[in-house]
């Protein structure tokens, strides 16, 4: 049997959650007072997951960056290795949002986004 | 060589250089910061004294009188914001009446004029936010506010002009005597020089006592200083300060003259002649202190916290002259309170001393005057669009707590001496200076110094050295930290 | 001097908000005056998700948030002014601006939205003693170099300060490779949200030390150390509590300023409480005219709140633009009880208000199991449980106009806060 300890995020409460698990099936959870607080602790402990946001440089554009996003949630174990995947990466002005940057980051099936538009330099500008 | 090599880029090392270079030869300023105006001379109370406080006879009397009527002329040449609003010693309900008639007695003999007595209702009328335990008086008109960073800028710019050489981001290693002249060793090389003057400030001592045997020791004493947003700067209208006491001339309450309102110093004598470190000890005994002399602080509008080391000398005057074992060693030496006030003087003295001993004629081209850096909040709505459309810079705000444009910042990084540093900026132009701190301009007047002095952004200081603003582009030390637990 | 009949002051989320809403009531001459050289304000650098769930039911980014309304303003066609700062604004709704282009200029308003946002308190006010040396930043400032140009303020980080903000830039830190070894906190509990708390901190194992602060930097040059204390239930650091920690940048989270200068250049009365304009159920300022919104208002923890609130300025500057508005009558005080800090708004004119009034408020500590109460005069209209609430997220209550008009000779308007 294991047990797993997390703080519920889905009110100021913070309610300390205990997830009881037993051959990697939920057995019991308790300290939650709410019914959001058992779906967030089931989720958390089976899949955790998380939108990952960064940004990537840009080349021939009016801003140096553009701000980009994992287009789902992603594995929460997968975060570095989406970041790394970002590490070096360019994207030719102009960029306009959902734009895909990056496609499958990190062998997560789920490609990279961007979350701004860069509009392209114009000579003389 | 060098006719005059200067130690230290203080208000004192260039009130030295401006007046050394109405005179023909070869000066050069040497100062181990990257910007002038870096040591006790950028945390001080910003104060032109009257002259009344300091026993007579001293050189600190001498000067600081001589230097506060110089302030007049100085300020118009060289465009130094200055004002002479008065100040204020007051006598509260438990001290001697005595204390302050001394005062009005010494400065009468120190050759201060317009001093005299206020009582408690002439008083109060003047300073309605004055402690109630405030009884009476001592009142100056020649009291005066101004921005050290602009005077000492501002006597370097015109030193410059007047063809002296400043050497910035050079740290004196040793002064050492060869025949009848002075080599000057430095991180930079060797300079040979016929005459020093030694203007180090809190480093005063080390470099006198290399070239004389009788010794000098200067004891740093740290003051602290609350800065209060200009919301606070009409508390009160003049230089209020204290009864006199063992450490100095107590704290001081008095509005800037950017409009802001200064309380400090505190007065701690410390080891480390660089140790600017505010203490939560010393900020929370100046706050008492202030209360002490002023009702109703506004602490909850102080916007910043500094302090600054003043060169306290054993002897407890000014040393400010020729060495008397060393010819052609100058010390400007000791130059604590009432520095800044007797710097001109000290300067004038120094310069005059220096030329004649090495037989300096005077330069008949002498540029006596210096523009400051314009501010186009003094102009006119035509004249500012004048200026806009002349040079567009100028309507593009950057910092929009003290109001200053990308024009000004422009002109502070071309100017002679120009900044180069974020620190170097906001001293030239009170860009940083405002209520926010730098929080939303410094990011901005780091892209124009990049652009401007077509660096590297990861180059860019705060102050020189290596005082660095940034680390690195995103994502360079990823994967440095191997495992982070995201389980 | 040029005319128009809603200026609005500030294009971030506000503005924005203001400007739609106030064009959808009706009012053609509009023109945005935005500082920056992009419409979107803060949200721009905002660049993680969490923004949006009340507004657009979808989880988004700041910059993506932003871009519906500014696209929206778009298709509207509101005129808006970039890298324009306004220099003043008098009383008589005389607004002076200034950018490289058109220089100096004035023009004259119907009306006045103002939605400038807030600062952040920066070290001196905060009173940290140490040196000055470079790598103390204030969070959001940090957040606009590494968000918006790409560059990192630091390696080795302490954030002083649980604020949203400084939550969020201790992850995006992390995630970008620097260290960030501590966020210290001068209250016993954070000012952040829990999910902030979670997601940004427990995520990637970085401690958060409640009711600690700083009390000493190093580094005369760069930051080398700081040294971290716990504080008592006086907020005063216990002596022997000192750990030092090397580190070469401090970033501060200590709390958000409203910007009311050029409020206060055109008279606006401020309430002490918040530090923004004192307005009435129309959002309209002590100066006739004048409508305050968002942050500069004051400061808001969720976006989609200041959309909310923006709207409804934009549409009470629209209605008293159009000639719409009744006789305001006898204004009633909102009053505040047992913890609530303040309201906005803090007085009601009946017969101007809206069918319904959201009177939003913020507590004073952190309290477990209290009811929100709505009183009219000595009559109880509403109660709602609430098992927890914190100084760091907002609170509200719906005033009914139908239960308003009921009450005749009303003296006050009560917001307090009840046991059970």
């Amino acid at each position: 049997m294991e047990e797993r300890k997390l703080t519920c995020i889905g009110c100021p409460l913070g309610c300390l959650i205990t997830v009881t698990i037993e051959n990697n099936e939920i057995t019991g959870i308790t300290g939650n007072t709410c019914k959001r607080g058992e779906i967030y602790a089931g989720k958390e402990v089976t899949n955790p997951t998380r939108i990952v946001t960064s940004s990537v440089e840009v080349t021939g554009g009016t801003k140096p960056i553009v701000s980009v996003k994992t287009a789902s949630d992603i594995p929460k174990g997968k975060i570095f290795e989406v970041m790394k995947s970002l590490k070096g990466i360019t994207v030719a002005a102009p960029v306009r949002i959902k734009d895909v940057i990056l496609a499958d980051a990190a062998g997560t099936g789920v490609s990279i986004i961007a979350t701004k538009n860069v509009e392209k330099i114009e000579i003389g500008d | 060589m060098m006719d005059v090599i200067i130690i230290g880029a203080g208000v004192v090392g260039c009130a030295i250089a401006r007046e050394l270079s109405r005179h023909e030869g070869e000066f050069m300023v040497l100062e181990k910061a990257a910007d002038v105006c870096e040591g006790t001379s950028k945390a001080n109370s910003a104060i032109i004294h009257g002259g009344y406080d300091a026993a007579p006879g001293t050189a600190k009397a001498r000067f600081n009188v001589r230097g506060n009527a110089m302030m007049d002329a100085l300020s118009k040449d060289l465009d130094i914001p200055f004002r002479r609003i008065g100040s204020l010693v007051i006598q509260t309900r438990s001290q001697e009446k005595e204390a302050l008639l001394s005062l009005l007695n010494r400065g009468g003999r120190n050759g201060v004029k317009d001093l005299r007595i206020l009582e408690k209702d002439e008083l109060f009328s003047m300073e309605p936010n004055l402690s109630e335990d405030a009884e009476r008086a001592l009142f100056c008109a020649s009291g005066s506010i101004v921005c050290p960073f602009h005077m000492t800028i501002a006597l370097a710019e015109n030193a410059v002009q007047n063809g002296t050489a400043f050497s910035l981001s050079t740290r004196v290693l040793s002064v050492k005597r060869k025949d009848s002249c002075y080599v000057v060793e430095t991180d930079r090389g060797e300079f040979e020089t016929r005459a020093v003057i030694n203007a180090a400030g809190v480093w005063s001592d080390v470099f006198h006592n290399q070239v004389s045997e009788k010794k000098l020791s200067i004891i740093p004493r740290k003051g602290e200083y609350l800065l209060f947003d200009k919301s606070a700067g009409s508390h009160v209208s003049h230089i209020i300060f204290q009864l006199p006491g063992k450490m100095g001339k107590g704290v001081l309450v008095t509005p800037t003259i950017h409009g802001n309102l200064l309380a400090g110093p505190t007065a701690m004598e410390i080891p480390d002649p660089e140790g600017v470190n505010t203490t939560s000890e010393g900020l929370a005994e100046l706050k008492e202190r202030a209360m002490q002399s002023i009702r109703d602080l506004p602490f909850s509008s102080v916007i910043t916290s500094f302090a600054g080391v003043r060169a306290h000398e054993a002897g407890g005057d000014f040393v400010v002259g020729e060495a008397v074992d060393a010819p052609g060693f100058f010390d400007a030496a000791g130059i604590e309170s009432p520095g800044l006030s007797s710097a001109p003087a000290i300067g004038e003295y120094l310069a005059g001393l220096v030329a004649k001993r090495l037989s300096l004629p005077e330069k008949k081209n002498f540029i006596s005057t210096r523009k400051g850096i314009r501010n186009p909040s003094s102009l006119s709505m035509e004249e500012r669009n004048l200026l806009i459309r002349e040079k567009p810079a100028y309507g593009n705000m950057i910092c929009r707590c003290e109001m200053i444009s990308e024009g000004e910042i422009l002109d502070a990084i071309h100017r002679p001496l120009g900044a180069k540093s974020l620190d170097a900026v906001k001293r030239r132009t009170r860009a940083g200076m405002g209520r926010c701190q730098g929080g939303f301009c410094s990011p901005r007047v780091m892209e124009l110094l990049e652009r401007e002095l077509s660096t590297d952004a990861l180059s860019l200081t705060k102050a020189g050295g290596g005082s660095f603003l940034l680390t690195g582009r995103n994502k360079d030390d990823m994967g440095k930290e191997a495992s982070h637990d995201t389980t | 001097m040029t005319r128009h009949d809603l200026i609005i002051i500030g294009g971030g989320p506000a503005g924005l908000a203001a400007a739609i809403s106030a064009r959808e009531a009706g009012i053609e001459d509009i023109l945005i005056l935005e500082r920056d050289k992009e419409l979107g304000g803060i949200l721009n650098q905002c660049i993680h998700n969490g923004f949006g769930l009340h507004t657009f039911q979808e989880e988004l980014t700041g910059p993506e948030y932003a871009a519906r309304f500014i696209e929206k303003a778009q298709v509207l066609s509101i005129p808006y002014l970039l890298n324009t700062m306004v220099m003043n604004i008098s009383g008589d709704r005389t607004v002076t601006a200034m950018n490289r282009t058109d220089g100096f200029f004035t023009l004259e308003a119907g009306a006045i939205i103002l939605a400038m946002g807030c600062r952040e308190r920066p070290r001196g006010a905060l009173n940290i003693p140490g040196f000055r040396p470079a790598g103390i930043y204030s969070a959001g400032t940090a957040q606009r170099l590494v968000n918006m140009e790409g560059f990192m303020p630091g390696k080795e980080v302490v954030i002083l300060g649980s604020g949203d903000i400084g939550l969020i830039m201790a992850r995006r830190l992390t995630l970008e490779g620097a260290h960030v070894k501590v966020v210290a906190e001068l209250m016993p509990y954070s000012g952040g949200l829990k999910r902030n708390i979670v997601q940004c901190l427990e995520d990637f194992s970085i401690p958060l030390k409640l009711s600690h602060t700083v009390v000493d930097i190093e580094g005369k040059e760069r930051v080398k150390a700081v040294t971290i204390a716990r504080v008592g239930p006086d907020r005063k650091p216990v002596a022997g509590s000192e750990e030092r920690i090397p580190c070469d940048t401090l970033l501060l989270s200590c709390g958000l300023i409203p910007e009311n200068e050029l409020s206060r250049s055109a008279g606006v009365a401020i309430s002490p409480v918040t530090s923004g304009p004192v307005v009435n159920e129309s959002l309209e300022t002590s100066v006739p005219g004048i409508f305050a919104c968002g942050n500069v208002l004051h400061v808001h923890d969720l976006v989609d709140y200041v959309s909310e609130e923006a709207a409804q300025a934009g549409r009470a500057a629209a209605n008293l633009l159009l000639g719409g508005r009744k006789p305001a009558g006898r204004p009633v005080r909102v009053l505040t009880k047992n913890g609530v800090r303040y309201t906005v708004p803090s007085e009601i004119r009946p017969a101007s208000m809206e069918e319904t009034c959201t009177i939003r408020f913020r507590v004073g500590d952190v309290y477990r199991n209290k009811s929100i109460a709505l009183w009219l005069g000595g009559k109880k209209v509403y109660s709602k449980k609430r098992p927890i609430m914190a100084p760091g997220e907002m609170e509200q209550v719906i005033l009914k106009k139908e239960d308003l008009i009921k009450e005749t000779d009303l003296a006050e308007i009560t917001v307090s806060l009840e046991e059970g």
